[in-house]
C-alpha cells in the first residue's frame, strides 16, 4: 500500500505536467491560427499562377515551344531527390513517424535508382543522418516560420541541380493540412515539372513575350511555390498535431488524477478504519 | 465601358493590393505597360522598376521586383518576387545597397556574377526612383 504522503506528492506532480500539456496544446492553437493565416496569404498569389501556367502551357504547347526548356525534360529516373519536410520540434504525436515511413517505402520502392535526400526540419535530419542516407543538404530553424526567399534558395538548388543533370526526379513529401484532427501525408512529384492540363476556357491574351519564354521564367516559380507552399502546409499540420498530442495528454493526466485521488481516499479511509478500530479495541480491552 | 479596374499586387506571402484604380502603369519587361480600364487580356512578364497606379486622383509608387502581370477581364493581377510601398522604403538603405551591387558588379569575375549585380543594381534603383517619384508627386501636389 503506498503512503498518504507518496500519493499526495504523485498527484501534485501529475497536476503540473497536465498544467504543462495544457499550456503547450494553447500554444499550439495560437501558432496554428497564425500559421494557417500565412497560407490563406499566399493564396491569392498561387491561384493566378495556376491559371497563368495553365494558359501559358497550352499556348506554349501549340507552337512547340515547350520541347528545349530543361525543367520539362523528362529523363529516366536513375537518380532521385527526395525532399522531406519534418519538424524541428517533436511532442506531435506520430507526425514525423508517419512522414518517415512513408519516405523509407517510396526509398524501398526505388531501390534500383540512387537516392539522395535533402531534409527540412531537424527531425527528418537526425533521423536520415542516423540511417547513413545520402543526404544532400540539411535545413534547420527555417519550419517554424517559413519566409518564401527560404524556400526559394532551397528551390533554386533543385532547380540547378536538375538542369545539370545531377539529378532525374525531385520528389517532396510533407504534411498536408487537412483538419485538425488528422494531417494528411503528401508525395508529390515536383521536378521535372508536369504541366497542369489545358484550361477549360482558353483565354486569348495578348502576348508580350513569347509564351515560350514566359514558361521559361514561370516554371522556377512554379517549383518555388511548390516548396513555399508545403513548408505552410507542414507547419500548419504541425501545430494541429501537436495540438492533438497535448489535448490526449491533458485529458490521460485528467484520467491519472482521478484515480490516484480514488487511491489516496481509500488509503485515508482505511487509516482512519484501522486507528477507529484500535481506540474501539483498546477501550474494549479496559472497560 | 467600366472607367476603373481591379488591380491585384500579390506576393507569394501576401496579398498586397486589392483595389479599384483608375490607370496603372506597370514595368513591363519589354518597356513600361500603361493600362487603363477595359484593356484586352495580356500577358507579360515583368522587370525590377517603378509600380504606379491611380486611385481617384492619388498616385501611389510601388518598387516590385520581377515577376509578371496577367490583364483579363477588366482584373489585372500583377505576380510580384517581391514589393514595398514607396512610403515603406528606406531611401539610405536602398543608395547604400545601389552602391555595394556597383562594387560587386566592378568585381565580377564571370557572367553569372555580373548578372546578379546588375539585377541588384536595377532592385535598388527601383526603390530609389519609387521613393524620389512619390516624394516629388507629394511635393507637387
Amino acid at each position: 500500500m503506498p503512503s498518504l504522503i507518496d500519493l499526495r506528492r504523485r498527484i501534485r506532480s501529475v497536476k503540473n505536467m497536465q498544467q504543462i500539456t495544457k499550456a503547450m496544446k494553447m500554444v499550439s492553437a495560437a501558432k496554428l491560427r497564425r500559421a494557417q493565416e500565412q497560407a490563406i496569404a499566399s493564396r491569392p498569389y498561387a491561384g493566378i499562377m495556376e491559371r497563368v501556367l495553365r494558359n501559358v502551357a497550352a499556348a506554349a504547347r501549340s507552337t512547340e515551344e515547350t520541347a528545349d526548356l530543361p525543367l520539362l525534360q523528362v529523363r529516366e529516373e536513375k537518380r532521385i531527390q527526395l525532399i522531406v519536410v519534418s519538424s524541428d520540434t517533436g511532442l506531435a504525436g506520430a507526425f514525423n513517424s508517419n512522414l518517415f515511413r512513408m519516405a523509407q517505402r517510396f526509398v524501398d520502392e526505388h531501390h534500383a535508382a540512387e537516392l539522395r535526400i535533402e531534409a527540412i526540419g531537424r527531425k527528418g535530419r537526425d533521423y536520415f543522418r542516423r540511417r547513413n542516407f545520402n543526404l544532400t543538404g540539411e535545413h534547420v530553424g527555417i519550419v517554424d516560420k517559413p519566409k518564401y526567399h527560404q524556400a526559394a534558395e532551397i528551390a533554386d538548388e533543385m532547380i540547378r541541380r536538375y538542369r545539370d543533370a545531377e539529378t532525374d526526379a525531385v520528389y517532396l513529401a510533407f504534411n498536408e493540412f487537412k483538419s485538425v484532427m488528422a494531417p494528411n501525408l503528401r508525395l508529390r512529384k515536383i521536378l521535372p515539372v508536369e504541366l497542369p492540363e489545358n484550361a477549360d476556357l482558353q483565354i486569348d491574351y495578348i502576348y508580350e513575350q513569347p509564351p515560350g519564354e514566359l514558361l521559361r521564367t514561370l516554371l522556377p516559380r512554379y517549383v518555388e511555390l511548390e516548396i513555399y507552399r508545403a513548408l505552410l502546409e507542414s507547419i500548419s499540420a504541425y501545430h494541429a498535431a501537436r495540438m492533438t498530442a497535448m489535448d490526449a495528454a491533458s485529458s490521460n493526466a485528467g484520467d491519472v488524477i482521478s484515480d490516484l485521488t480514488l487511491t489516496l481516499n481509500r488509503v485515508r479511509q482505511a487509516s482512519i478504519t484501522r486507528e477507529i478500530i484500535e481506540i474501539v479495541s483498546g477501550a474494549a480491552a479496559l472497560g | 465601358m467600366p472607367d476603373t479596374f481591379q488591380l491585384e499586387v500579390a506576393t507569394p506571402e501576401r496579398l498586397f493590393i486589392d483595389e479599384q484604380v483608375l490607370q496603372a502603369e506597370l514595368p513591363g519587361r519589354n518597356g513600361q505597360l500603361g493600362i487603363l480600364a477595359g484593356h484586352a487580356p495580356l500577358l507579360s512578364a515583368l522587370g525590377p522598376g517603378v509600380l504606379s497606379y491611380t486611385r481617384y486622383d492619388r498616385q501611389q509608387f510601388l518598387a516590385i521586383d520581377g515577376g509578371f502581370v496577367e490583364v483579363f477581364e477588366n482584373h489585372v493581377r500583377v505576380l510580384a518576387d517581391h514589393a514595398e510601398f514607396s512610403y515603406d522604403i528606406d531611401v539610405a538603405a536602398a543608395r547604400r545597397e545601389l552602391d555595394e551591387a556597383h562594387d560587386a558588379l566592378r568585381s565580377a569575375q564571370d557572367a553569372p556574377a555580373s548578372e546578379a549585380a546588375n539585377h541588384a543594381i536595377a532592385k535598388a534603383q527601383a526603390r530609389l526612383d519609387a521613393a524620389a517619384r512619390s516624394s516629388g508627386e507629394t511635393a507637387s501636389s
